[in-house]
């Protein structure tokens, strides 16, 4: 009698909402009204009451599709993790290449299935550890690397053709990653079956994380001879991840996040086509690294709309031709910045509901935070229950016994067309303006993200934004201890014992004819500045050393900072 | 009527971490102070010059790299072979506690930490100017 689904005609189901709004809605909320007015996701797009499939009947059904198939929307493979399930990728990084080296083997006896490399501020900014900017720097923040000497501590006993390793790591990836092709080549390894991603995406550190030596137009380059090198010798490499995650913890709205790494994608394309190589030689490699957020559905559909966008830029703006160009694939980490001091175990529950938005938003890789890290570095105690979390969701839930479980939901199908229609209409404001170069010279991103982090900090102020322990909920805990991380105080000398070592027992003149063929490869654009920096790390050279002789030819970036 | 406050705000050393600073600028902007932020990896010595130079009542210092305990003590330093005595010292950011009773103890006059409300910024910093007096 009643009719099926596929009988309703999309007015028929309008018609039905129509009447449901008019009468029982409106009946309802005459007794009991709703809480508020209107109702807006975290990043401010407005939500329904309720979905129907009349939201989506405009949708082209390619636009949703299938697991595996263009435009992606549903993810970027068709079994997903029914084959594998996502790489279980914890960041870690303090002291020396040994010290961290013991947390990285921790983490992979508690069964993590990927590494990931959080580097010292002076060796994310270039500076040797004895150098006088790095004083009480040294291995706090992440792990210290000066010299190969330090990737070989950092990675020993570790095997590179078996697990692979992420360099979070920017304006002095390329250094970074010579030694690990260097490190890769000593053990004897066959480059192109060691798998890995090094983070190198410099654009976004204009934008928002700010670890940036040179000006635009050399950094920009070196990300293009990066993939240019790996494209030709590491098969199985992603030379860049590029990155939402910054732009968000530095305060974007989960849209300007989307929209913004896509922009700064547009870029990278550009510049690598610009020397000859065919778009479906090095899109395939092409990473991406992502934020989860505490609005669960909208980062779902985030991710969901991300996928799509992508597909259609590589397809319809490069000419894309392989399905492999076209899929994104991105690494995925829970907000540091929606994590609190005060009560903060509940850290652990945002984390979990952010990790699982992670997964039925489609990640390939995932790190979930540590409860401790609105205090310091994370504990082995608070990484290891971080990482029982991604257990718990991958073993004990079911989620990941169904491709895209969210895939139909009407809603969800809704927010992640608003999604992929707000990114375009970004994308298209960008190019009118001039371009994304142009614009992060103008400070326009960095004005959007100040905005939006000036706004939240209001929200949070005024309890729009509820923080559970911040402005809700609130336990006085002025005896409450937490046991951190400590900083252990004899780093900079170990680690500055070894890099001098390394300077006293090169072959001096060697590294110093290397340092000037490095020079005239950096005024040379047609040429690869990889082969050269490779050969400079071999014969003991330090990061300093590299970073130091191009600073001369390329002087640095300062920015006028908007607020 | 009192003087309009002045404030330097400041980010020292090789943290890129902007987010809180700027925040705290355009709150104090909007609370009706002057401010002037100096932009990334400053040293303290540019740092400590600036706001001799600018004559601030206050000089805030926003740090997320663990490294305040090497950054105030240069800035006391600093601040005492210059001379200045009565300049408010704040910092602001990610640190812990133990670290917080050494930096008052060393003269910081109040330490903010994250998520502390725009408001209650505006208020500390009035208040502490109140304190002081007029100079």
């Amino acid at each position: 009698m009643t009719k099926t689904i596929a009988q309703s005609t999309p007015e028929e189901i309008a018609a039905a909402a129509k009447a449901w709004e008019d009468t029982e809605v409106a009946n309802f909320i005459a007794r009991a009204p709703e809480a508020k007015e209107a109702y807006f996701t975290l990043g401010d797009f407005p939500v329904k009451r309720t979905y129907t499939a009349a939201d989506i009947a405009d949708t082209p059904a390619e636009d949703i599709g299938l697991p595996g198939k263009y435009p992606f929307t549903r993810g970027p493979y068709p079994t997903m993790y029914r084959g594998r399930n996502w790489t279980m990728r914890q960041i870690a990084g303090f002291g020396t290449g040994e010290d961290t080296n013991k947390r990285f083997k921790f983490l992979i006896e508690a069964g993590q299935t990927g590494i990931s490399t959080d580097f010292d501020m002076p060796t994310l900014m270039g500076y040797d550890s004895d150098h006088p900017m790095s004083d009480g720097e040294v291995g706090r923040e992440g792990v210290a690397i000066d010299t190969l000497a330090d990737m070989r501590a950092l990675l020993d006993g570790i095997d590179l053709e078996k697990i692979s390793v992420s360099l979070t790591i920017n304006p002095t990836a390329w250094i970074l990653l010579a030694m690990y092709i260097a490190l890769c080549e000593e053990r004897g390894y066959d480059l192109n079956k060691v798998s890995g991603t090094v983070q190198a995406d410099i654009l976004k550190e204009y934008m928002a994380q700010k670890e940036y030596i040179y000006p635009i137009a050399p950094s920009v380059r070196i990300v293009r001879d990066i993939i240019g090198h790996t494209t030709k010798t590491m098969a199985r490499y992603n030379p860049i991840n590029i990155s939402g995650y910054h732009v968000s913890e530095a305060g974007s709205s989960p849209l300007h996040e989307a929209a913004f790494t896509l922009a700064n994608l547009i870029v990278y394309v550009e510049e690598v086509l610009k020397t000859g190589v065919k778009v479906d030689d090095f899109a395939p490699r092409l990473a991406f690294f992502f934020v989860c957020q505490a609005d669960f559905f909208e980062e779902i559909a985030k991710f969901r709309a991300l996928r799509r966008c992508y597909a259609k830029i590589m397809k319809e703006r490069f000419g894309a031709q392989k399905p492999e160009s076209m899929r994104l694939r991105f690494h995925c980490q829970t907000a540091a910045a929606s994590l609190t001091k005060p009560q903060y175990m509940v850290n652990v529950m945002r984390t979990t509901t952010q990790a699982l938005a992670a997964v039925l938003g489609g990640a390939q890789s995932l790190h979930t935070n540590g409860y401790d890290e609105a205090f310091a570095i994370p504990t082995e105690h608070a990484m290891q229950l971080a990482l029982r979390t991604q257990q718990v969701i991958a073993d004990e839930t079911g989620v990941t016994q169904v491709v895209d479980p969210l895939g139909g939901s009407y809603f969800v199908e809704s927010l992640t067309n608003d999604y992929e229609k707000k990114i375009f209409e970004i994308l298209d404001e960008v190019e009118e303006r001039g371009g994304t170069i142009k614009l992060i010279e103008e400070g326009w991103f960095q004005k959007h993200i100040a905005d939006f982090a000036y706004e939240t900090a209001l929200r949070k102020q005024s309890g729009e934004k509820p923080v559970i322990g911040v402005n809700r909920y609130v336990l006085d805990e002025s005896d409450v201890k937490i046991e951190t991380h400590p900083y252990d105080e004899s780093t900079a000398r170990r680690q500055v014992e070894r890099t001098q070592s390394v300077r006293a027992n090169r072959d001096e003149a060697k590294v110093q004819t290397l340092l000037e063929e490095l020079v005239a490869v950096a005024q040379d654009e047609s040429q690869n500045i990889m082969p050269v920096t490779i050969q400079l790390v071999k014969e003991g050279a330090t990061m300093g050393d590299i970073v130091e002789k191009l600073k001369a030819i390329w002087g640095v970036y300062r920015e006028t900072p908007v607020f | 009527m009192s003087a309009q406050i002045r404030v330097l705000l400041a980010k020292v050393g090789l943290d890129g971490h902007d987010r809180g600073v700027k925040v705290v600028a355009r709150t104090l902007r909007d609370g009706g102070m002057d401010v002037v932020y100096t932009g990334l990896h400053r040293t303290p010595e540019e740092v400590v010059t600036a706001a001799v130079q600018e004559d601030v009542d206050i000089l805030g210092v926003s740090l997320l790299s663990g490294v305040q305990m090497t950054v105030f003590p240069k800035i006391f330093a600093l601040l005492k072979e210059k001379n200045v005595e009565d300049m408010i010292v704040v910092a602001g950011g990610v640190m812990p506690d133990e670290d917080v009773v050494e930096l008052k103890k060393m003269g910081v006059a109040e330490v903010l930490l994250q998520d502390t409300p725009p408001q209650q910024i505006i208020d500390t910093l009035t208040g502490l100017v109140e304190a002081r007096g007029a100079r």
